[in-house]
């Protein structure tokens, strides 16, 4: 569909009027709900991640076409809920407890939004128990920890041994600019995932 | 005091300290405690912390005031104590030192993004920092260091509102790139050469870069920012990527490591070296030693090695 590749390509240059009103313009031409969102949207935040990745482009771009898949998104979203689509999986993510550093988080948010799956942001600071909590209530069987400091880094472990702990299965993700693949695996955790479009391919293949 | 610029025009190569998070974990800094509270609570260990890197060699003293703009330590709830956080920071550091090494005002990122891509005002972010460089500037700072910076135009914000307060003052300001298939750029998409040139035109003394992955890529960095601009380089280098060894943090680069590296820093032109993140007096003393080095072998006060 035209208009599909059309919301694809203005979400890819950052104009969430025109994702609006072509979002709007989809849903009462009657294509289905989750047509638009995997063809039109899903479609163009993969390619602006994927373009991420490469550094062909950066935070700047990224960030305004994550204004423009919401401006999408939230239209399609009561749709997607009233028809019983289910998405790809419910992950639960944060920064940890200490740092109060959330554009990275953010942006592992936007990617993974993008990529179909549906993200409880608990925001920063966020106390070790507040993701198993949350994860729990929520039946989410993902968590995702950031820290961009080396000095709150380490509070990532306490929500990995939390976790462990209970005997629970949910699994732990983490990134941010300090931790690395051999401090995922000391600590313990699931997966560790080098930047945004990584974590995506990650969560992926953990749901 | 002789003024830097001058002794960097006579081919001097000036050493300035390393980290100081680092430093303060050491002294038991806690996890998320911001690093500034120190400055209040604990005065003394800014003073331990000045005279270590001092006696390592370091003629550059940072202040622990990294992130004691009050848009920052509006996170902690500090910001009404911004002027007494970088007072006494300041006031520690000169105790220490006196006249035998230089103070320098540190001022890191505000946190926040600026509009269109955040939702933070340019001028709410400039008003920040100008307030904290009046602290700065007012006690007695000899430099102004403006550093891991990502995003240049909120480095250039805080460049303009250092010069708002002096015109004379010397402004070191720095960036952290990341490297990339098609070079050297900050998250924000900002190239050195880009940096190098505004931060030129903005007003800035010295520029280069600092944190970043490791030393080695900052010798590339190092060879790159003269390309772009006349003014003096400086490079502050992580000790490498932080890792996890028996619950302990670790940095990887060693002392010796940094001091193969500074002969290349040198070789490529740099004036002023020093260490970042993860990197002790030891590093610093050994910074100093290659430094030392190069000086005597010289005699004119000319740099012998110049590749």
């Amino acid at each position: 569909m035209e208009i599909l590749n059309q919301i694809s390509v203005s979400l890819q240059q950052g104009d969430d009027e025109k994702v609006f009103a072509l979002t709007k313009q989809a849903i009462e031409n009657g294509l289905y709900p989750k047509d638009i969102l995997d063809n039109g949207l899903i479609t163009g935040m993969n390619i602006i991640g994927e373009q991420f990745r490469k550094r062909e482009i950066f935070l700047p771009d990224v960030l305004m076409s994550a204004k423009a898949m919401y401006a999408g998104l939230d239209q399609l979203k009561p749709l997607l809920i009233s028809e019983g689509i289910p998405t790809l999986g419910k992950i639960v993510i944060g920064t940890v407890q200490g740092d109060l550093h959330d554009i990275g988080k953010n942006l592992v948010g936007i990617m993974l939004k993008g990529a179909g799956f549906d993200v409880i942001d608990l925001g920063k600071d966020v106390p070790p128990e507040k993701f198993i909590e949350t994860a729990k209530k929520e039946n989410a069987k993902l968590v995702g920890v950031s820290a961009l400091l080396t000095t709150t880094m380490t509070n990532m472990k306490k929500v990995v041994d939390l976790i462990k702990n209970e005997g629970s299965d949910i699994k732990v993700i983490i990134g941010g600019a300090p931790v690395s693949k051999e401090f995922a695996d000391e600590i313990g955790a699931d997966a560790y995932a080098y930047d945004a479009a990584k974590a995506v391919e990650m969560v992926k293949e953990m749901v | 005091m002789k003024s830097i610029l001058k002794r960097i025009q006579n081919g001097e190569i000036l050493v300035a300290d390393g980290a100081m998070g680092t430093m303060l974990f050491q002294r038991g800094l806690k996890p998320g405690e911001p690093p500034e509270s120190v400055n209040m609570k604990n005065p003394e260990m800014l003073e331990e912390i000045a005279l270590s890197y001092l006696n390592a060699g370091a003629v550059i003293i940072q202040t622990n005031t990294f992130g004691a703009s009050p848009l920052k330590l509006s996170d902690y709830g500090l910001e009404s104590k911004t002027e007494e956080i970088n007072r006494i920071a300041v006031e520690r550091v000169k105790k220490v030192v006196g006249n035998n090494a230089y103070i320098s005002g540190s001022c890191g990122p505000s946190g926040k993004l600026l509009k269109p891509y955040g939702d933070t005002e340019p001028d709410d972010i400039y008003q920040s920092f100008k307030r904290q460089m009046r602290s700065l500037i007012n006690i007695g700072v000899d430099l102004i260091c403006i550093e891991t910076m990502m995003d240049l135009n909120e480095a250039i914000l805080a460049l303009k509102a250092a010069r708002s307060i002096s015109q004379a003052i010397t402004i070191i300001a720095t960036m952290t790139f990341n490297e990339t298939p098609r070079g050297f750029f900050t998250i924000m998409g900002n190239d050195i050469k880009t940096v190098a040139e505004k931060l030129e035109k903005g007003g800035a003394d010295i520029i280069g870069s600092n944190c970043g992955n490791g030393i080695e890529n900052m010798v590339k960095i190092a060879r790159e920012f003269p390309k772009h601009t006349s003014l003096p380089i400086i490079i502050q280098s992580n000790a490498g990527i932080p890792e996890m060894k028996e619950g302990k943090l670790i940095y990887s680069e060693t002392p010796e490591f940094f001091g193969e590296k500074t002969k290349e820093l040198i070789k490529a032109g740099v004036s002023i070296i020093g260490g970042c993140c993860g990197t002790t007096p030891e590093h610093i003393k050994v910074i100093r030693k290659i430094v030392d080095i190069y000086i005597e072998n010289d005699g004119n006060g000319n740099r012998l090695v110049r590749h």
